[in-house]
């Protein structure tokens, strides 16, 4: 059930680069239940800025009644949610849209999860509950720089877990399909999330096998009525699919990237 | 008796608060988070004879105070809006004001005639006004002559009373006015939105995929009520007033500036619950300024000038 909530900040901390983990409790926790999916904050009381911002979880915590989510400071908006205090609260409208499908993984089998930059926090969510369902995660997470990286050990707690920056300056050089291509990573499914360039790349080199790819687009109400994220559906001149209601994750081949 | 009852042309409306057209979609979405049936009416999203995907994206970016879109009339057409849309919202007891659109006069007249005859439509919104198509939309709401034929033409084949939804992007809004009420339409609603724009400094690119888009939300209320306030004064039909509507007070300033009804657009996106909100917390604002009916409020702030100026001793 979809809830609006003032939720209290329990801490907030700089884990890389213009990079924030925010820690958020209050009783909409308990209706968050799918990695992928998303919440819609408003930063300010006031006006200005006027829309809410989509923010993808990154754990869930039913036992705490805590959600975490991670964030770029990239303009106004994130800057003013970055100067949040713990104690202070955050206005927040989730959880929103449809998040990665666990049960196509195989207990047993191989997810191998791939994450761009601030693409990543939502695999983590994702990585925390196919291990639990006895899946053998294997996690590839680029990243621009090695300031950028965050979350590497938190993810190797879950399995084999690769790092590629793009100047090389941690981890292997270069692109994830690089990392996955250098290490011939087989998967039985594959989830990812990250800048549609790399999307794309992911859904063209693994054409016809199961992948779900997260995708961001700018939004307005995050609840599928402004019409302002929509994609096209292969095949079609006005069949459409929108990402906050109908995704934001779909199946590689559902949607025109 | 209801005190925030309104009666218009079409409208028994059991307060005057309604989601404007575009920001709602065909309600399904809002249904999910409260009972339809305590607004006043819903303006359901412009529905044009055939499907529309609409512009390419991205089609918002957001402004101090507000925000612009570039949604381009994405619909799922006159079929699907009359098979599926319609029915669906009969469940709820509200009346539906149906946005139409179209490219050209002949389209707005067969769309009109067809879901003017849906039994939960009673009243149409003429969408002469959308900033964002290449054809029609807009060039139908600048210039005077056209929007008077157009709004005669689909008076003559609608079931249910007429209301014109009047752009901001004119010169003189009073002239537009006046020539839709002389070619018979039974309301206004105004205003949709500004044309705005804006870019990117990194890239030097215009934000949205489209260009331009229409500016809405609080940043533009302070014209729509300038605009209501000279076109009430001018016209003898009623508006439906729009433009960065929030909260109670809101409401009433539309109302003092010569709005019968008013509705709440972008807010939605922000609260979802907007809507019942401030019907919730209209009458208490009433009783705070001792206000009976909330329809004795409109036009009170040029009634009072008016006033003022015959008793200046």
């Amino acid at each position: 059930m979809i809830g609006r909530e003032q939720m209290t900040v329990a801490s907030q901390r700089l884990i890389a680069e213009r990079t924030y983990e925010l820690t958020l409790a209050g009783r909409l926790v308990q209706e968050m239940k799918q990695p992928g999916q998303f919440v819609h904050v408003k930063v300010a009381a006031s006006a200005d800025p006027l829309l809410r911002r989509p923010l993808s979880l990154c754990q869930i915590d039913h036992e705490q009644g805590q959600c975490t989510i991670i964030y770029r400071q990239e303009g106004k908006g994130t800057a003013l949610l970055a100067q949040k205090q713990p104690g202070d609260t955050v206005d927040v409208l989730g959880p929103l849209g449809h998040g990665f499908p666990l049960e196509a993984a195989p207990a047993g089998g191989r997810a191998l999860l791939v994450g761009g930059g601030i693409g990543v926090p939502p695999l983590y969510e994702l990585a925390k509950q196919l291990a639990n369902r006895g899946v053998n995660v294997v996690s590839v997470l680029g990243f621009q720089t090695k300031a950028a990286v965050f979350y590497e050990e938190k993810f190797a707690a879950f399995g084999e877990t690769y790092i590629a920056t793009d100047d090389g300056s941690h981890g292997a050089a270069g692109r994830v399909t690089d990392v996955i291509e250098a290490r011939a990573l087989e998967f039985d499914v594959l989830y990812a999330c990250g800048p549609k360039p790399m999307l794309k790349a992911l859904d063209e080199r693994f054409r016809g096998r199961p992948v779900y790819l997260s995708l961001e687009e700018r939004m307005g109400c995050g609840v599928g009525a402004c019409f302002a994220c929509v994609c096209h559906v292969p095949g079609s001149e006005t069949a459409y699919k929108k990402v906050c209601s109908d995704g934001p994750v779909f199946r590689a081949g559902e949607v025109v990237l | 008796m209801n005190r925030l009852a309104v009666e218009l042309p079409g409208l028994s409306l059991k307060n005057p608060i309604m989601p404007a057209s575009g920001c709602f979609g065909f309600g399904r979405e809002y249904a999910r988070f409260y009972d339809l049936s305590v607004l006043g009416a819903i303006m359901i999203k412009a529905t044009t004879k055939e499907p529309r995907f609409g512009n390419p994206t991205p089609r918002v970016a957001e402004t101090p105070g507000g925000m612009l879109n570039a949604i381009g009339l994405q619909n799922p057409g006159l079929d699907k809006v009359l098979t599926e849309e319609l029915p669906w919202l009969e469940q709820f007891d509200v009346p539906i004001i149906a946005n139409i659109a179209g490219s050209t006069m002949e389209e707005y007249v067969e769309v009109a005639a067809a879901i003017s005859k849906a039994p939960n439509v009673h009243a149409l919104e003429l969408n002469i006004s959308c900033p964002n198509v290449k054809k029609g939309g807009i060039t139908f709401g600048t210039v005077p002559e056209v929007a008077a034929e157009l709004t005669r033409l689909v008076k003559e084949v609608s079931a249910v009373p007429v209301y014109v939804k009047l752009s901001p992007n004119v010169t003189d809004i009073v002239a537009m006015a006046k020539a839709i009420e002389q070619a018979g339409a039974d309301g206004l609603t105004m205003i949709n939105t500004l044309v705005g724009m804006r870019i990117d400094v990194k890239t030097g690119r215009p934000i949205l995929a489209n260009g331009t888009g229409g500016l809405s939300g609080p940043a533009v209320k302070p014209i729509a009520i300038r605009m209501i306030y000279e076109v009430s004064q001018a016209v003898s039909i009623p508006i439906i007033g729009m433009g960065g509507v929030q909260t109670a007070e809101d409401v009433l300033e539309f109302f003092y500036a010569g709005a019968s009804a008013v509705a709440v657009g972008t807010a939605n996106f922000v609260d979802p619950f907007v809507c019942p909100t401030i019907i919730n917390e209209l009458p208490a604002l009433l009783d705070e300024l001792g206000i009976d009916q909330i329809s004795e409020c409109t036009g009170r702030s040029w009634k009072i000038c008016a006033h003022a100026v015959h008793c200046r001793p």
